[in-house]
């Protein structure tokens, strides 16, 4: 471990650290941008020169210099500020002073750092640059003359998306950043290039001209689309959440988040259920919280109540459900929307048990039945990791395009029984060997047989935990830990023809089935459960209530409440406790600080923030043997697979124009 | 420079070029190129590759060649690597002409020692035989560059005229080596002035004069 001296202070580095890990080890700020911490080195930007001795006399960039034995680094000398200034003027010849127009104002590098280490006033007097504007698709609005050509969003989309479609073209003072001629940038993870800029040449589209920074309430959350959990914050004014941005966590999302989680924020105003509503003569009519409740009472379901789940709810309004039927006499809950039945008697054998973050040790997987890039956007974004590092991946399902070099064994199940020699062979000698099952697989029935491959292989060994599944929906993990699990799914519901289905944002179910039932619906958006409803309570989305979330591999996080539900609407918990008045039962709470208690007695590991402990892996069973044939995946529109989602016009439109090759004619300015 | 574009990607440029393949003998040459780099670094023949491709091109339309967008894609195919790097690649390089040029691509140097030495009369006499800065005669025959400095600053000024330079110029000397061309005659490259042959100093030499017939030391002279 080299011993270095930053501005007199001695400090020891790790080895193979550089200058400016160095100097920020010694709480020293660099000022930099380029340098980011999960992309390659560029040092090309130059404003992280700092004075380094021995070498020569003259400022070097500390971003790709190595801090090596006995090294005296200084940061505060005049030669250090002269150089910075220096560069900071450079930076400033081509950028245009249009602050005020800017999106990026107020939270902008460059912004900061010309104040902070800027001279202070310009002597340029010359013609600036300007560039041509480039179009990079519906989500990213670019203004490229405002690019200082960091080129961090060149290296995000070839190291960290995989997918190689933004570039510098020409050279000197007319390179340009753009993608290749100028078509939309096509993968799930793009908009994160928003957030890499350190200035505004690339902004949000939808955002745009929406607010200031210092007018936001930032509020953190957790990100419902999918079933990682990515850590966001909620930027919020007024009622409205404005944008959703991801938060820095190295064990969920890194810092990225899929374009979904990003987007679909406008659908949050869009389509909402603001006030109840009943179906008469076959038509929903508007209503008062009174005649609702008064409906729901008439129905007088007894024991005769099954709850179903939807994907985006959290644990307490699962939790406040359950005691709901409870009271009433009915254990008839089910999570798994659209019919899956797989045995969830053991936690550990549906769990992402290598972890998220640990799933990039793996040295050799298989993943089955799993559109990973739309399933779980940032999860691919780590496989691809394990790819780059020699780690063979291999894939049973129809081909999807994978961002790192992959074998696809075909969509036969049956091949797990027959694997070919090249894979046999890859798990045997890996020392990290995984396995993900996805939606695909668990729905042919794969779980027996992934349950088998992972005892033949040593999945489990010391230390490693290689059995993994991947859900994609952000209430699975939390709905099977509070039991909202049938033998037979879904279908248990059905053969009981409730009286009273209970809905919680549930849209994906096929309603049609429950014919018999009177659907009550309690959601916050007119998606399809609300279109099948008898009646309609009208809840919070995940921005409007706090609440408790697992994501899929059994970490239990916790979101905050941005806003306010739009109208009449209510939390989702205060809504199912006034129902438990209206059929006449007592729930046991009365305020959420009661509801999260109950919970916490009942399910101690939702009280918990981080890695619930489901036990190890049960046996496999005797013979268990998969067949069949997957014909497709789950999801098939990525950027609409929830009810938010639905009814965003940014998603909408990002379906339309990335996945259905729309055209969109350009606004005129 | 700063008119550097690339040709629009339109229906009729994929139509003409969209169908592009490397002729057996660039074939060869091209799989030379790449075997020069480990397996799995075929990407680095890269640059090779997009100037076999410019004088493929040059060889059927009887010009100095370019590179159209469906050509970068193909070779991209070739050499397994995403189009944008091969893009990024011939945007940079200006040996890589990304428009149509004529049979002759008269690049002019217009650098400091080059001017210092009458490149603007050496511009001149070429916009005098009809050339404009980046277009092409009407008889397809010239294409009119500037550029900055090719090297060649003691034997200034120069042109460079597809893969010759020509130096020491005067109009009446370019004049004579663009008549030459035209007449499909192929002139001397190198020097143009009498009696010099590289870039050696016209009449003997001017300093180390003591060096010219043996080895001499300076050093007590310091």
């Amino acid at each position: 471990m080299p011993k270095v001296t930053v501005d007199g202070v001695e400090l020891e580095v790790p080895q193979g650290a550089t200058v400016l890990q160095a100097c920020e080890l010694a709480g020293k700020e660099i000022p930099r941008f380029c340098y980011h911490e999960r992309l390659s080195i560029a040092g090309n930007c130059r404003m992280c020169l700092v004075e380094v001795a021995p070498g020569p006399p003259k400022p070097q960039a500390s971003c790709a210099l190595p801090a090596s034995e006995g090294q005296v680094i200084r940061t505060d000398s005049e030669m250090v500020k002269k150089a910075r200034e220096g560069v900071m003027e450079f930076l400033l010849i081509n950028h245009p002073l249009d602050c005020p127009i800017c999106d990026q104002g107020g939270e902008c590098d460059l912004q900061d750092q010309s104040i902070a280490y800027g001279r202070g006033a310009s002597r340029f007097h010359e013609a600036k640059r300007a560039v041509t504007e480039k179009y990079m698709g519906p989500l990213i609005k670019t203004t490229m003359t405002r690019c200082i050509q960091c080129t961090r969003c060149v290296r995000f989309s070839e190291e960290v998306a995989g997918v190689d479609e933004i570039g510098a073209l020409y050279r000197g003072e007319n390179m340009q950043i753009t993608t290749y001629l100028e078509r939309a940038a096509k993968h799930e993870l793009s908009a994160n290039v928003i957030d890499l800029c350190p200035v505004g040449a690339l902004t949000s589209g939808p955002y745009a001209f929406e607010a200031r920074p210092w007018e936001l309430k930032k509020t953190l959350s957790i990100d419902v689309s999918d079933a990682l959990g990515s850590n966001v914050r909620l930027d919020s004014r007024g009622r409205e959440v404005l944008r959703i941005l991801p938060r820095v966590n190295d064990d969920v999302n890194e810092e990225w988040l899929s374009d979904k989680g990003r987007y679909m924020v406008d659908g949050l105003t869009r389509r909402r259920l603001d006030r109840p509503w009943i179906r008469r003569d076959g038509k929903l009519d508007a209503a008062t919280w009174e005649e609702a409740f008064a409906a729901v009472a008439k129905i007088n379901p007894g024991k005769s109540i099954a709850v179903v789940a939807g994907d985006m709810v959290d644990c307490e309004t699962m939790f406040a459900a359950k005691k709901l039927a409870g009271a009433l006499g009915s254990t008839l809950l089910e999570g798994r929307q659209t019919g899956l039945d797989y045995d969830c008697s053991n936690l550990a054998a549906v769990n992402f048990n290598s972890g998220l973050a640990g799933i990039e040790e793996a040295d050799a997987l298989l993943i089955v039945g799993s559109h990973v890039r739309w399933e779980a956007a940032v999860l691919n974004a780590r496989l691809r990791k394990i790819a780059k590092r020699g780690g063979k991946v291999f894939l049973i399902g129809p081909e999807w395009e994978t961002t790192y070099p992959a074998t696809f064994l075909g969509n036969d199940l049956s091949v797990l029984d027959k694997l070919p020699k090249a894979v046999t062979d890859a798990f045997k000698a890996a020392q990290r060997p995984a396995l993900i099952l996805g939606g695909a697989g668990l729905g042919r029935g794969a779980l027996g047989a992934c349950l088998a491959f992972a005892e033949q292989f040593k999945l489990v060994r010391d230390g490693w935990n290689g059995f993994n599944v991947l859900h994609m929906a952000a209430s699975r993990m939390g709905g099977l830990m509070l039991g909202y699990a049938q033998k037979g799914g879904i279908a248990d519901l059905v053969a009981t023809k409730p009286k009273l289905l209970l809905s919680l944002g549930a849209d994906e179910v096929d309603y049609t089935k429950f014919a018999d039932s009177m659907i009550v619906y309690v959601g916050h958006h007119g998606d399809k459960g609300a279109h099948a409803a008898d009646i309609i309570l009208p809840a919070a989305a995940f921005s409007e209530k706090p609440g408790t979330y697992v994501n899929t591999e059994g970490r239990v996080q916790l979101a905050d409440k941005a806003v306010f539900a739009p109208g009449d609407a209510r939390e989702d918990w205060t809504v199912l406790r006034a129902l438990a008045d209206a059929l006449g039962v007592s729930v046991g709470f009365d305020s959420f600080d009661q509801l999260r208690a109950a919970m916490t007695a009942e399910v101690p590991a939702l009280g918990r923030e981080g890695l619930a402990d489901y036990g190890g892996l049960p046996k496999a069973g005797k013979g268990a043997k998969a067949n069949g044939v997957i014909e497709g995946y789950p999801i098939k529109d990525f950027y609409l697979t929830n009810p938010i989602a639905r009814a965003s016009e940014t998603m909408q439109r990002c379906s339309a124009e990335l996945l259905h090759g729309e055209v969109f004619a350009e606004a005129a300015e | 420079m700063a008119a550097r574009h690339l040709e629009p990607d339109t229906a009729e440029l994929r139509a003409r070029w969209g169908n592009f393949a490397f002729t057996k003998a660039w074939e060869a040459k091209a799989r030379t190129a790449i075997a020069k780099y480990p397996d799995g670094r075929q990407r680095s023949a890269v640059m090779a590759l997009l100037d076999f491709a410019q004088r493929q091109i040059g060889e059927e339309t009887n010009t100095q060649g370019w590179v159209p967008i469906p050509v970068m894609e193909y070779i991209a195919k070739y050499l397994d690597m995403p189009v944008i790097r091969v893009v990024e690649v011939a945007t940079f390089y200006t040996m890589y002409n990304l428009v149509p040029v004529g049979r002759f691509h008269v690049q002019v140097c217009g650098t400091t020692p080059c001017m210092l030495r009458g490149s603007d009369a050496i511009m001149q006499a070429c916009k005098n035989r009809g050339m404009r800065k980046g277009h092409t005669s009407d008889d397809g025959l010239w294409t009119l560059t500037e550029v900055e400095c090719m090297g060649n600053c003691s034997s200034a000024p120069m042109v460079q005229i597809n893969d010759d330079n020509y130096e020491d110029l005067t109009p009446e000397r370019l004049d004579a080596v663009l008549d030459a061309l035209a007449a499909g005659k192929a002139p001397k490259p190198g020097t143009q002035e009498p009696g010099r042959h590289t870039v050696e100093p016209l009449g003997g030499p001017t300093t180390l004069k003591a060096m010219v017939k043996a080895n001499f030391d300076y050093r007590k002279e310091w």
